[in-house]
């Protein structure tokens, strides 16, 4: 008896909820603009912190967030399966060539906010400071021990970001100047898990967003050799001293940019927007990148 | 006498046992809906096979060109839109006739302006003009620009794609042999002692417990390694890099247990008890008994254990990608990290531009692990047949 209440009792639930389900999509006018932000990892944790905040304003928009990465949110975004894509990298020609092929249109670009690269090691390692040199000789493999660079005698463990991430590439581009990688550089599936390999590595060296900071000892950075070693601080990082710093963007297809998307661009580079932005951890936008 | 017409209706047979399918209709429904089940069990695999084959054949078959030369080719500057003629347009830009007559001027010179964005970022390397996923380049070393020998290489994401698949193979073959190097022999051992030595009571208690290692998820085996097996070992032996073959093995080796104790510990029961009954009454201890007479005849059952954990262990993936440091690295030391193949579809395959070269060269990874797994599955059903022959006495 009991049984048979349950049997008839779930198809019965079920089609209620199909019913609300349909019944909420099938009138977008009536409130509740859906907003789709994909891409990049890096950008998850500040993306949600926007949508949360901007959400609690707004009532009647609606933000879902998904990472997944940059390249993921390119090929959302040429698909058209999402409104925004975040990315931690500028988009490429091939890219740039689909989305105009899918439609008709270059996909316009913001940069909503200011990110340092920091390079880590563990906090029992003698080493405080390297040069740019010194990194691409380190990552690319030509360095292999830390007694090249005045630490102890001992092998150098490079970790690294999986291939598919912003920070990979921008790292490859503007530290390594576009060489490959080290074939012993471990790959991690975040700069999370790079960071806490760093910690429980006494010799191992990774890199990975700034605002990821505790649990291990952030280098100073030299431009050149003659340059002054640089901390990556707030402040080093607006004002350009500090040499591995990168844009992080948003980018839409201009055929969406209006009504409730645009005002979600523009309180995003908004001094509201960037607050948010250094709660998260990054660096807001330069005041003559934002909108007033 | 001429042939019996075709759709002659048979009489029924109301004596056989077939008889109940007419007057139970139910009962008939079911076993069909079952039959329909099992079958599309199989019509599932086989079209997950064609579906993989499929996104990896251009590469088989030579059709994808991942060389630069496209880009590299001379550009034709925006200005002159209108003095091109527009079938050498259509060509330029790469798009079909369709595409062509949809699109109007603006989005053409768009287009026209990022192919010179392109060229610009062309690195300035001979191998531009290389098409790296032919074969020569999977498997065997080239000198890239910027090495100083001749290297086996996977780096996909770069100025010039690299996929040499030679390092990943290594890769999953470490891993997988450490694993089974860790695990055969307690398997093996635990089979033997449960099915031979073992008293029932201890037996009641040993088997159920050593095959509930298989429930253990693999990412929680994976995030043991990663966290507290990568640390321990690392201050056991004092080697250099924390996450490695040595590590990864050693978990996946607890995942693959279970399947080789479970498939021996079958092979050792199914041996007849007359065997070892024989060879205590000649007088031998249950030792020798287990180690002489039943181990020998169950070999072939050994063996497929050994298959079916090979299989197991180089198809598994959460617990490789955690805990072995995924660098591509190719050397037979146990104790550099090591990149698989699973893990390498799965970290890569989610970034990769759907029907690009990344994208299919995945597949063509994804092909080679269903052959390898295939085969070694078969391999353990053979040998299981050859023992089941054996101890039937059919040989």
């Amino acid at each position: 008896m009991q049984m048979k209440s349950t049997t008839s009792w779930v198809p019965r639930r079920f089609l209620g909820t199909t019913l609300v389900v349909l019944a909420a999509g099938t009138c977008p006018g009536a409130h509740a603009a859906t907003i789709t932000v994909k891409g990049s990892d890096t950008m998850v944790i500040l993306a949600q912190k926007w949508a949360e905040v901007y959400m609690s304003q707004h009532p009647d928009v609606k933000i879902q967030v998904t990472g997944g990465g940059t390249g993921t949110g390119f090929a959302a975004l040429q698909n058209q399966q999402t409104d925004l894509c975040n990315a931690s990298r500028k988009i490429r020609p091939k890219e740039v060539e689909t989305c105009i092929r899918a439609f008709g249109r270059r996909p316009t670009e913001y940069r909503v906010a200011l990110d340092g690269l920091s390079v880590y090691v563990h906090a029992d390692n003698p080493i405080e400071e390297l040069s740019m040199e010194q990194l691409e000789a380190i990552f690319t493999g030509r360095i292999t021990n830390w007694k090249e660079l005045g630490g102890p005698d001992a092998r150098i463990i490079l970790y690294s970001r999986e291939n598919n991430s912003g920070t990979y590439e921008f790292f490859k581009d503007h530290v390594l100047q576009g060489k490959d990688f080290a074939a012993q550089a471990q790959t991690m599936p975040g700069t999370a898990a790079v960071l806490q390999a760093v910690s429980r590595e006494r010799y191992g060296i990774g890199y990975g967003g700034a605002a990821y900071g505790v649990g291990a000892k952030h280098l100073r950075i030299r431009k050149d050799a003659g340059a002054p070693a640089v901390e990556p601080t707030e402040e080093n990082v607006i004002n350009g001293s500090y040499p591995i710093s990168r844009y992080l963007y948003i980018y839409v297809n201009p055929a969406l940019d209006k009504g409730p998307v645009a005002e979600y661009l523009r309180w995003i580079r908004s001094d509201a927007g960037q607050a948010v932005v250094k709660q998260v951890g990054y660096y807001p936008l330069p005041p003559e990148l934002r909108t007033r | 006498m001429p042939p019996p017409a075709h759709g002659t209706p048979r009489v029924p047979d109301w004596t056989s046992l077939a008889r109940g399918r007419r007057v139970r209709p139910l009962e008939w429904l079911a076993e069909r809906v079952l039959m329909a089940l099992a079958f599309t069990a199989l019509v599932v695999i086989c079209l997950i096979f064609l579906f993989v084959g499929r996104e990896a054949w251009p590469i088989f078959a030579g059709r994808v060109d991942s060389s630069l030369a496209r880009e590299l080719q001379d550009v034709i500057p925006p200005e002159d839109l209108d003095k091109t003629p527009p079938e050498r347009l259509r060509l330029y830009l790469g798009l079909t006739r369709e595409q062509f007559a949809a699109m109007d001027r603006d989005t053409l010179r768009e287009l026209m302006e990022v192919r010179i964005e392109a060229r610009e970022q062309i690195p300035d390397d001979k191998d531009a003009l290389l098409n790296t996923v032919r074969w020569r380049y999977l498997i065997g070393p080239h000198q890239w620009t910027g090495y100083d020998r001749p290297v086996y290489i996977w780096q996909p994401v770069s100025a010039i794609h690299k996929y040499n698949l030679v390092p990943l193979v290594v890769g999953s073959l470490k891993a997988t042999l450490v694993a089974l190097a860790f695990a055969v022999p307690l398997a093996l051992a635990a089979a033997i002692y449960v099915s031979q030595l073992a008293n029932p009571r201890a037996r009641e208690w040993l088997k159920p417990g050593i095959e509930l290692l298989a429930g253990i998820p693999s990412v929680v085996l994976g995030f043991f390694a990663l966290i507290v097996l990568a640390t321990l070992m690392q201050r056991l032996f004092g080697y250099p890099s924390r996450l490695n073959a040595l590590v990864a093995g050693v978990a996946l080796g607890l995942a693959v247990i279970p399947v080789v104790f479970s498939v021996a510990e079958d092979a050792l029961t199914s041996v007849p008890r007359s065997y070892a009954e024989a060879a205590l009454a000649l007088g031998s201890t249950r030792w020798q008994a287990a180690w002489q007479i039943v181990l020998p005849a169950a070999l072939p059952g050994v063996f497929a254990a050994v298959v079916l954990g090979f299989g197991r262990a180089i198809g598994e993936t959460m617990i490789v990608l955690m805990a072995s440091g995924n660098a591509s690295i190719l050397s037979w030391n146990p104790l550099d990290s090591v990149r698989t193949l699973t893990a390498t579809i799965a970290a890569e395959l989610a970034e990769t531009v759907v029907g690009g070269h990344h994208y299919r060269m995945l597949f063509v990874i994804g092909v080679l692990l269903f052959a390898v797994t295939f085969l070694s599955n078969l391999a353990g059903e053979w040998f299981i047949h050859r023992l089941r022959a054996r101890l039937e006495g059919q040989r």
